[in-house]
């Protein structure tokens, strides 16, 4: 790996419903992070319709690029190489990211790079403070909740995982049962703000020696309780149980974490993922690294949620390493991170 | 003027390339493989074969759909993007018209489709003038029965070609008999050479940008959401 080559990186995010593109140098400086949401599309359906999300990327992708080339103040001979995030992701919505950034590196006659959805937000961090080794990510998302060991750049072990519901999965589960609109994990959060956690929701801690995470059984004790509760009559308030449910999520999330950064001897931690922009989460991993002398690191709000310049990020190092994608690179909605 | 076609509207993957406005190159495949997979090494090594460079582009041509949403949005997203990275214009032209085209020496009408699923075609329908078709009445999604008893009302002879024509062949026999011809198989794939014909010709309308499918349908979710919400969806 030569760190030594400078790298200006264009990126292209397209895995869900953020169209977005992002030009970064030497992979933490941001020239340019033009993110297109199309939430207030898919509000009406109450969640993301992929076919819909697809035909947003294809209308927006041009616009956006050359949107991220201006402000970057960039022209196309000082582009080193295209990145563009290959899955996990809905699949019609990466194709459109995929076959733009294979279109603009043959046009350009550029490498070009795939690089995972999640070393993406990994890499957020880096954005904001150097990556350094080994250290240990608390991913949080819609799709996922991960705990991820690195003990460099580009390695990346999973070491627990979500064996049902992601967390943003259940926030958007129980907000909808509460009657509160999509997309509801933000107003949970700020409805905990306002709330006791009064009632005491089970956690699943599973076995003892693992760092996997299970959210399903929490989901359905929320429903059953409220349901219920209307039968005898109580009522909770949305703000009282929107603290208690989140407590038990960060209670495990925040030990589950803790746990696993000593008994991998890390002193460097990561939160990532668009649950990240959690304010309730983010205090209680603060308060917990302080504790335990860790080091933490959080994205800022714009760079939790899906963005391009984190692809950029992840894909500078890709560059530097010299691992480029060639005309066969495919969007998968599976794709593993190793 | 030197031109690049590009067509993944249906499980058909063609690409062609004019050279001062001669077709010199075109990759065609049949088989029900992955476009986004092979697409770009599919326009890359033709590229090779006959000696030019991206650079050397004049405007892009893509087949603009009716087909597969899928494959359309590959081939769209492709050509605009190039298009757009080179600084050339794209120009789209209907799936139909490109298919139609193989029939332009039939003495009758033309009605190329592609199968849509339940009973469905994306379809329209043409007539040779000069060696180029013109379009006599608009593309369209429909019921093939009900296309096809449309049809007879013109008393005239209709050539149908599809690559899904198996599937379609015996109802357009029983329904139209004598009327009907049905194309060969070479006829009844559509070729990225007749594209890049058609789109040479064709004026540029509006910029790469807005440029995108036309898929006429709407997407599943959003017509149920307007029939749910009592409005008329506006056009098809
Ligand atoms: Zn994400």
């Amino acid at each position: 790996m030569n760190q030594q080559n400078l790298a200006t990186i264009l990126a292209i995010e397209t895995s869900c419903d953020e169209t977005s593109v992002s030009v970064v140098k030497n992979g933490r400086e941001v020239l340019s992070n033009i993110v297109s949401s199309q939430i207030e599309s898919h509000k009406r359906f109450g969640g993301v319709v992929p076919e819909i999300a697809s035909r947003h990327h294809v209308e927006q992708i041009t616009f956006i690029i050359e949107e991220a080339m201006n402000e970057a103040n960039v022209t196309k001979e000082e582009i080193d190489a295209i990145a563009v995030t290959e899955g996990p992701g809905l699949v019609g919505a990466l194709l459109v990211g995929v076959n733009a950034a294979k279109a603009l590196a043959f046009a350009w006659d550029k490498p070009v790079i795939g690089v995972h959805h999640i070393a993406g937000h990994i890499y957020a961090n880096h954005i904001v403070d150097e990556l350094t080794f080994p250290l240990l990510t608390l991913v949080v998302s819609g799709g996922h909740t991960e705990l991820i060991y690195m003990k460099e750049h580009g390695s990346f072990e999973v070491i627990g995982e979500t064996r049902d519901d992601a967390v943003g999965e259940a926030y958007d589960k129980v907000a909808r049962t509460l009657g509160l609109p999509y997309p509801g994990g933000p107003r949970m959060d700020l409805l905990a703000q306002q709330g006791d956690p009064v009632i005491d929701f089970p956690r699943a801690w599973l076995e003892a020696d693992s760092y996997d995470f299970s959210f399903s059984g929490l989901k359905s004790s929320v429903i059953n309780t409220l349901h219920n509760a209307k039968q005898r009559g109580d009522e909770w308030t949305n703000e009282e149980i929107a603290a208690s449910f989140q407590a038990s999520v960060i209670d495990v999330l925040v030990t589950k974490t803790m746990k696993a950064a000593k008994d991998k001897g890390v002193n460097r931690l990561l939160l990532a993922g668009g649950v990240a922009a959690n304010k309730g989460l983010r205090q209680a991993l603060t308060e917990a690294s302080e504790k335990e002398g860790l080091k933490l690191t959080i994205p800022p709000l714009k760079l939790c949620t899906d963005n391009a310049a984190m692809i950029g990020a992840a894909g500078t190092f890709l560059y530097w390493s010299g691992k480029y994608a060639d005309d066969r690179l495919n969007g998968q909605a599976g794709l593993m991170l190793d | 003027m030197n031109i690049l076609a590009i067509d993944t509207s249906t499980y058909v993957m063609g690409v062609a390339l004019l050279k001062e406005g001669v077709p010199v190159g075109e990759i065609v495949t049949h088989e029900k493989k992955n476009h986004s997979v092979r697409l770009m090494a599919g326009i890359r090594s033709l590229f090779n074969e006959v000696d030019l460079e991206p650079k050397d582009l004049d405007r892009i041509v893509v087949s603009e759909g009716p087909g597969s949403y899928t494959g359309v949005r590959i081939g769209v997203t492709t050509a605009k993007t190039m298009a757009w990275g080179l600084g050339i214009p794209v120009v789209g032209v209907s799936s139909m018209e490109q298919l139609a085209q193989n029939g332009r020496h039939f003495p009758g009408l033309i009605s190329p489709f592609f199968d849509a699923r339940r009973g469905q075609v994306f379809t329209g329908l043409y007539e040779d003038q000069h060696g180029t078709v013109r379009e006599l009445k608009e593309n369209r999604m429909a019921i093939h029965t009900n296309w096809i008893e449309a049809l007879k009302e013109f008393s005239q002879p209709i050539l149908f070609l599809s690559p899904d024509m198996e599937k379609h062949e015996q109802l357009i026999q029983d329904e139209l008999g004598e009327l009907a011809v049905i194309g060969s198989p070479m006829e009844c794939l559509p070729r990225p050479t007749e594209l890049a014909l058609i789109g040479m010709q064709k004026p540029v309308q509006g910029d790469t940008h807005t440029f995108s499918p036309n898929y006429l349908r709407l997407a599943e979710a959003e017509a149920k959401w307007l029939e749910a919400n009592g409005k008329r969806k506006e056009n098809g």
